[in-house]
Parts: structure tokens; sequence; C-alpha cells
């Protein structure tokens, strides 16, 4: 950044007041917006339910949502603007031009059901599993990549096997929760388990991490406070977090060696519990310390109040045949999966996952102290989510086909109170923005640039790698991390300059961009090209004079003049945004 | 407004030698220049500003700043004397004990939040989460009070080394957090095109932003545009070169101790240097619930102990220490019981901040608490009380108000009182 020009200063200055008058052109724009008007204004026409119950249901509740709050849903999002959202929330990446091309193009009444139906299906189930894979490796063991009880890998091979096959949820659940064996896939390993991974690093300090996370993420409860006093706000009491931890009291994560002191490999085992006193593994307790230096004591309850039997044995028999023993694991697993609390928290997650919020904020953090905007579309949804064996790409069908996700983002002046970024209860009048994961940009990147695809645990670890500048961990034991892909000035560095951004705008034989520069049509038609791969629209006259401009400046080179339009359109705020 | 173009890649003289010929030019360049020239002056003049030394975690401070030799839950290390007088802390800081005249503990902090993520984030903001507001952290609400002060600063006036920190809540992205790491390494910084090629880019950018934006999408579409705009000043500018904590003298990098908590200190001291209001620096590795005193002795302490000192030194032998707040603190305390693994858990009811520098009176310690480090029998102070004390330090009204997104009132720092102890 050395070379000084003096030219770029009045390039500046005179840009400026182009600029000022670029306002103006955008006034029709803005009118255009404003007169979008919601949906009629008398009766509202019924939503497009494609057929299924469970959509209609979901269209039913929210529109009577509506009618309650006297607001009215914005009209609905362009084909363009639906085909985007939808392969990026499903598939984890904005459509390709010639995906996106073909939708636009289809003449039936019921593409949009149809394209749900190929997303679901076969031909895209590498890229769903690639993206659920992401999303719970996240959810399941955060984004540090330094916790060596954890192996990535492992975790996402269970995970890409899980979701490729859409095994029912309850199922995943209880894999998760019962797992046993090594948690990394070395050569010789004969009893790998990926969904170790899950808990192997999750059981020091006596399973506390194990407790708080699995009733999180499974049961949305927060009970991670109520590790050491009774929670202040709700109802959740200390013994109920000791009495939930003492279902991990069997399980123990040993580590494996390689060589010097680096640990190899987790394998998690189940061994009898003699409880912590060690006197009498009949009634194998554990201790907890009351905030006034009480000590009580507590053996494995669940968090409705089930009990199962104290005995810290593993189940056997003796050589009279009597049954003896208990795993605690499989017990908890079994509670999970009767708990009406599983298909809640899931429904919730997912519905968070492609509306922008969940019902309750946070998405896992369930009770009475904190109560979910839309009550009966969440209780509705996960009784009928559990009479569907918990299939997941069925919630997803009908989450996506609903009439709340196929709106507009665009507020009007019938909905702009419903804005749930001030803290207002979601009314999903119109469809949250939010802006892509990492994971979702990086493969979005990809699509646009036709970049090629490396295959399964290959590319995976390039991802890992690029992922892992945005990390920060935060020094505690429980291994909490963010990341500064969060909409700050380092994220918008690497997408000026960084090396995803140098090869998605590289002009090299074979890339997009040249693929787009020799085809023979017209400069508009080339400036389409980038809008349509980027933004899944066409330009408007506003931005194709400015674009023009940049063309003429740039006359012997067309190849650099689209690079650097094309650099802008991937920068944009509209293209890394889902909307 | 709205549009991203700076005086990109054109050094601050070689951009003002053009300026004559661009006066002849009306509309939005006018206002443009005038900021430029009304801002030419230097840097140097005196401002306030704020050091935030966060120990995630949640470190011992009966360990460290409030022993208790002798008692059950003591511990085994000693106490020892310090440049205040009648203030003893723990052996294993002897260099901090050369510089506590500069500082004051609190040592009757008594706070709620014993987990982390709450806890780091109500010692953050003053406020215990809520879902429904987002409040905003230390360094956001002291940028956004003195950026004033320094209305030429071009890099972020919000730093955090070698940690997130927490978020600029309803302030907005403006005011988030510039995370680096301890070697003040910024990634990405150039292009690697033609000056005016950016301009092009930039100008095509603007036009795709600006559509967006006017489509009343919602917030998140301008917070882009207002990053973008402070990348691209950032991006441009002289200033980044507070950034290259390695071209200090190598005898100061020694003083600090050449660790990331050393240098991020020293990239701390720089920063304030160079004009910025806050900068957070963060040292991990206090949640020790097993073999805490082994982990202290050889590691925690000796890293903090150093670099510690040497900033409140450093930053006194340069005459900055009295516009320059230290606070020194994590997410809660840990428990005076010693637990089986010869570790202490988190511990949020009695427990320690050390703050010093600006307008803190110094050489004090503040509290007391009982004999065996379970109880406050002073006076307790919260996490609003030290937040209204830093602000006042630095002369910051507490009769400020935000409102929150959502129309709400928030008295800055949760309406705290100053203590008074801690002035006079």
């Amino acid at each position: 950044m050395n070379r000084r020009l003096g030219f770029v200063c009045l390039t500046v200055i005179l840009t400026l007041s182009v600029h000022a008058a670029s306002r103006a052109a955008d006034a029709d724009i803005a009118a255009s917006a404003d007169s979008e008007s919601p949906s009629g204004r008398g009766a509202r026409r019924t939503a497009e339910d494609f057929g299924i119950p469970h959509v209609a249901f979901i269209n039913h509740q929210i529109e009577a949502s509506w009618d309650d709050a006297g607001i009215r849903p914005s009209k609905e999002a362009t084909d363009g603007e639906w085909c985007r959202r939808i392969y990026l929330d499903v598939i984890g990446r904005i459509p390709s031009l010639e995906e996106l091309e073909s939708f636009e193009k289809d003449p039936s009444s019921t593409k949009r059901a149809e394209l749900v139906d190929r997303l679901l299906g076969d031909e895209y189930v590498d890229e769903y599993a690639r993206h659920w894979t992401d999303v719970w490796t996240t959810i399941l063991i955060g984004r540090d990549v330094e916790n060596e009880l954890v192996d990535r890998p492992g975790m996402r091979q269970y995970l890409r096997r899980s979701f490729a096959r859409n095994i029912p949820y309850d199922r995943f659940m209880e894999e998760l929760v019962t797992a046993a064996g090594v948690n990394r896939n070395a050569d010789g390993v004969e009893d790998f388990d990926g969904a170790a991974n899950f808990l192997s690093g999750k059981l020091e300090e006596g399973g506390v991490q194990a407790a708080a996370k699995t009733a999180q993420i499974f049961l949305g409860i927060q009970v991670q406070c109520t590790q050491c006093h009774d929670h202040p706000f709700n109802n959740h009491k200390q013994n109920q977090f000791w009495e939930f931890n003492a279902f991990f009291r069997q399980v123990r994560a040993l580590r494996r060696f390689e060589g010097s002191r680096d640990v190899q490999s987790v394998e998690l085992v189940d061994e009898d519990f003699s409880g912590e006193k060690g006197d009498n593994p009949e009634e194998a307790e554990i201790y907890y310390e009351r905030r006034n230096g009480l000590m009580k004591v507590a053996y494995p309850v669940f968090v409705d109040g089930s009990e199962i039997p104290r005995s810290g044995y593993l189940p056997g028999k003796m050589d009279d045949g009597t049954e003896y023993g208990v795993h605690r694991r499989q017990e908890l697993a079994q509670l999970m999966r009767g708990s009406s609390l599983l298909p809640l928290a899931i429904v919730n997650r997912m519905w968070g996952q492609f509306l922008g919020y969940g019902f309750t904020k946070p998405i896992d953090d369930l009770g009475d102290h904190n109560p979910p905007s839309h009550p009966e579309l969440l209780d509705g949804l996960a009784q009928r989510f559990r009479e569907q064996s918990f299939d997941l790409k069925e919630l997803i069908r009908w989450i996506v086909l609903s009439s709340p996700y196929a709106l507009s983002s665009r507020s009007t002046s019938a909905n702009a109170s419903d804005d749930p970024s001030l803290g207002e209860p979601p009314l999903f009048s119109r469809f949250y923005m939010r802006q892509m994961q990492a994971e979702q940009l990086y493969e979005s990147l990809l699509t646009a640039t036709k970049a090629d695809r490396a295959g399964g645990e290959e590319a995976a670890t390039m991802k890992d790698r690029w992922m892992s500048q945005f990390i920060i961990a935060f020094g505690t034991d429980e291994g909490g991390d963010s990341t500064t892909f969060n909409g700050s000035i380092p994220q918008v560095l690497m997408m000026f300059n960084g090396d995803l951004t140098k090869k998605a705008t590289s002009v090299d034989k074979g890339g997009f961009l040249n693929e787009v520069a020799k085809n023979g049509t017209s400069n508009s038609a080339k400036i389409n090209a980038l809008y349509m791969a980027a933004l899944a629209r066409k330009p408007s006259a506003r931005e194709i004079k400015t674009a023009n401009a940049i063309m003429i400046t740039r006359k012997g080179d067309a190849v650099g003049a689209l690079q650097d339009i094309w650099w802008a359109v991937l920068n944009s705020n509209e293209f890394i945004i889902n909307h | 407004m709205n549009s991203l173009l700076t005086p990109f890649d054109v050094s601050r003289r070689h951009f003002l030698s053009h300026l004559a010929g661009a006066a002849a030019l009306a509309g939005p360049a006018t206002t443009f220049t005038n900021s430029i020239l009304a801002n030419a002056p230097d840097m140097k003049k005196r401002h306030k500003a704020a050091i935030l030394l966060w120990m995630g975690g949640g470190p011992s401070t009966m360990d460290i700043w409030d022993l208790k030799p002798g008692a059950a839950t003591g511990g085994p290390f000693k106490q020892i004397s310090t440049s205040a007088d009648g203030v003893a802390i723990c052996e294993h800081m002897p260099l901090m004990a050369q510089q506590m005249h500069h500082m004051a503990i609190v040592r009757s902090m008594s706070t709620r939040e014993a987990d982390h993520m709450r806890g780091r984030y109500y010692m953050h903001t003053g406020y215990v989460p809520n879902p429904n507001v987002d409040h905003p952290s230390y360094g956001a609400v002291v940028a956004h009070e003195l950026a004033d002060q320094v209305p030429n600063l071009e890099i972020p006036p919000f730093v955090a080394v070698g940690g997130g920190s927490v978020g600029p809540g309803f302030l907005g992205m403006t005011w988030a957090p510039f995370v680096v790491d301890s070697n003040g390494r910024v990634r990405d910084l150039d292009m690697g095109v033609d000056p005016s090629r950016v301009a092009a880019r930039l100008e095509m950018l603007s036009a795709i932003e600006n559509k967006f934006i006017g489509e009343k999408r919602g917030g998140a579409a301008d917070d882009h545009f207002r990053v973008v705009d402070k990348t691209v000043k950032l991006m441009s500018s002289d200033q980044m070169k507070a950034f290259k904590v390695m071209e200090e003298p190598e005898a100061l990098q020694e003083k600090y101790g050449k660790t990331g908590f050393g240098r991020g200190c020293l990239l701390a001291r720089r920063l304030v240097e160079a004009g910025v209001p806050f900068v957070e620096v963060d040292l991990g590795g206090w949640d020790n619930h097993a073999d805490i005193f082994p982990t202290l002795a050889d590691r925690k302490l000796p890293e903090l102990d150093k670099a510690m000192s040497a900033l409140v030194s450093d930053l006194s032998d340069r005459g900055m220490l009295d516009d320059t707040a230290i606070i020194w603190m994590g997410e809660f305390g840990r428990t005076p019981n010693i637990n089986g693994g010869g570790g202490r858990d988190h511990w949020a009811r009695s427990w320690s901040v050390v703050v010093g520098g600006a307008g803190f009176k110094r050489g004090i310690a503040v509290g007391e608490t009982s004999s065996d480090g379970k109880e406050i029998v002073t006076e307790p102070y919260t996490s609003q009380d030290v937040m209204a004390s830093v602000l006042h330090s630095l002369g910051i009204s507490l009769e400020k108000t935000f409102t929150a997104k959502n129309g709400r009132p928030m008295k800055i720092a949760n309406s705290g009182r100053v203590i008074k102890e801690l002035f006079s």
C-alpha cells in the first residue's frame, strides 16, 4: 500500500459528488419498497400449504398471531430470494447460477415444494449431510480446535453418516448420550465410535460439563448455574443438577497416549461406580456442597422426578440368575426419549435455525421463567414431530414450506413494529435477516466461483484451517469460545483482502470470472451473470451505471473491470446476509 | 453520508497537498475536506483511557490480593508487604509489591454470578444477562463516551488483545471490540491491487450496499456498511503502526515479559499512547479447579506479576498514569474451601478486584473479608459499583442515560454507586 497516486484523490472527490446524485437515483427503489403493500388489504388469502396439514397448522397459528397483534405480513419473497434462502438454510450454500436459473424458469405452480423434495432427497444428500454436520459439530463440541480430548474428524464422521441416513432424532440423541468406544478413527481401531466425541471432553470434574451440555442441548434446560446454588431466576435447584449429573458417573474417558505425552485418542467406557464414599455400590451416591457448607447426597433422578435404581453396578447376572445393576446412561437416554422436552427443544432450535429467531431467546432455555412467543405452535409442532417418528427432514419440510418462511425480509408500514432485534417477541411477519455462518460463507464462495471442491474430510480440514482465524477461546475449563466472524472489522478485512477472496476473484483460466469474461455476450449480460451468481437478482439501473463506468475507465481490461465488480458484489451486505 | 470512499492509500500529507485543487469542488466534497483539515493537528494532546486486564476463568483473589495466612482456607502462600503502607499481597507478586502505591485493591466484592458466561457478561457490563437486551461492555461504553476527545482517531477506539471481550450491545457494531492477538498482528490489511482499482471497488460496493440498505430489511444492512467504512479508514491509516509492538526496545519487551500477556500489556500502552480510549488485555487460565497452588506459583502469577508491574511503572514513567485507569478483574473469585483435587471452585460471594491510575486514590485496600475469606465484613460492592467508579475516575458523567434498542432508558453503569473510599 505504499504506492501513492494523486489520481485517486480526484477520483475520490468526484465519485463523492456522483454519490450525492445517486441518493436521488435510489429514491425510486425506496419508493418501490414503500409501495409494497402487505398481502391484501381486506381478507387475507389463505396461504399455500402444499397439501401438507403440518404446513397448514403452522400457517394458521402464525396468521392468528398477526391478527392478534394487528399487523400484516410483508409480501412474499421473490423466487430468487426464496431460492437463495432455502439453499443456504437446507444445504448450507447459495444456489449456483444454473440451479437458480432452472428454478426461476420452472413454470410449475408447485416448484417450491419440488425443490424442497430435491434438496432433502438423494441428489443433495452429501451437501445436506455436510451442512448439518457443520451445524451440529458447533452445537456439540464448539469451534475450538485445540481440545486434545476431542477429535473433530471423528465427530464429523459420525454426524455425516447420521445426517446422510436421516436417522431419527431420538436415536441420534441416544447414540450421543450413550456412546462408548474410541473417539478417533485411526488405523487398526476396532471399537471406533465418533459419537463418543460429544462426551469425551466433558467428563472432567465429575462430568459437570456432560450434565450441563446434555441438559442444555437436548432438553433446553440451563442448569450450569445450579451446579453451585439454586437458580436465582427459575425453578431449577442445586440438587437437580447433581441428580442429573449422577447419570454420568459410570462413564470414564480413558486417554490413549502415543509416544510422548500427546493424547492419541480417548476411549469412553462404562464401569461399575461404587459411589463417592466407595463403601456401598448398591447405593452409589455422590456429594455436593450447599452454599452454607453442608454436604448433601444425590442419586440419579431425571428432571421430571423419575428415579432409577441407585445401584452403581452395570447390569449383570448372578450365578443364581438374579439380575442386578443398572446402566445409568442408557436409563437416562430412555427417560430423555420419553420427555416432552426433547421434541420441544429440537423444534425450537430448528425453527430458530430457519426463521432467525426461536420461540424463546435463547433457544436452549425453556421453562416457565422464559415463556415462548407461540406456545401452541411450539407444543403442536413438538407433538407432531414425535408422531412423525422424530424425522428431521419432515420437520424441515414443514418449516420451509410454511408461509412465514416465504415472506420478504423487507419491512412495511404494516409490520414495522415486528422487530425482535428491539427485544420484542418475534411475530414472523417478515423474514428476519441474519449474517451467514462462516461455514455457509465459505461454501457459498466456492459455489459462486465454481471452485473445485475437495471431498470429504480433506475439504473439512481445509475449512477448519480457514475457520481457525476467527476463533477466540475464553480461557476457562469449560472450553467456551466465540468468533470474530461476527460482522466486526477482522471479518471485513478477511472478506476484503483474505486469500479466500483473492481466490474467488482470481481471473485464472478455468475460473468463474474467466468464464464470464470470455463469454461472447455484452457487458451488461456479463454483469448480470455476476449478480445472479452471487445475489440471485439482476442489477438495478443505478448499479449498471456504476458498473459501466468502471468498464469504461478500464476499457483495455474488461477482465480487470469485471474482477473489481465481482469483488464488490462478494463484499456486499447483500451477499453475506441471508435475506 | 454512505460513501465508503476516503483518501484511500494516500498519505495524509500527500492528500493535503491535493486539497487546493479539490477546494473548487462543491457539495459533499467540501465537508469531506473540511473534516480532514480540522483534524490535521497532532495527536499528542492528553486524553483519558482505560486498560482492562481481564483474568478469564475467575482468579483466586484470596491467593493474590487478600491472603488469609494461617486460616484453614488460606492455602500455602505467604504475604509480603508492599510499597503501599499496610497493604500486603501474595509472595509470588514481588514486582507488583513495588507498584502498589499506584494501585487500590477492592477486597469487598460480592456478586451473584458464578457461571463463566454469566459472570463474564455481568462483570463486563454491570448487568445480568437478559434475553431481550444486549448491554454494552466496558470498552464500548468508555470508547463511546471518550470518542470526542480523539476525533482524529482512525483505528478502532476499543481494542481487545488476546481475547474477545464482550460486545457493544445496543450501542451497535461501530463500538465492537477490535480483536487482535498479543503480537498486534492484524491480518489481511493489504488488498494487493492498484489504488485506483481499490477506489473503483469501493464505489461499486457503495452502490450495492446503499441499494440494500434502502430496502428496509433491517439494521444488519446498515451495520455492515458502517463496519466496512471503519475498515476502509483503518486500512489507509498511518496510525496502524501503533499495533507494531515488536518495534518497542528489546529491554522494555523483556521487562514486560516475553509472554502473550506481557506483549499484550505493552501493546495496550502503545495503543493508549496513540489515542485509543479503551484496551482490554486477556489472560486466561484461572479456572483452577485442581492443583491450584503450583499452577499459580509456577505459571500464572509470575506472568501476571511481570507484565502488570511493567505496565504500571511504564505508564507512570511516561506521565500517562494520571490519565489512564487500570482495572484488573475476572468473572468471580474462587472458593475459600480447597477441594479434594487441591483446587478451588467458582465463588462470587467474596472476592477482590484491583484498580489504579486515572482519578483513583492510590496505595490503599478498600473493604475487608472475614478471617476465612468466606464473608464480606464491610460494605459489599458489585460490578456496577466498580464500573461507576472507573467511569468516574475518567471524568465520565454518571448521569448519562442510554436508550436501548427497545426504547428503554439504560442508566450508564446500571446506576452503580461510586466507591467513595477510592476517591478523596
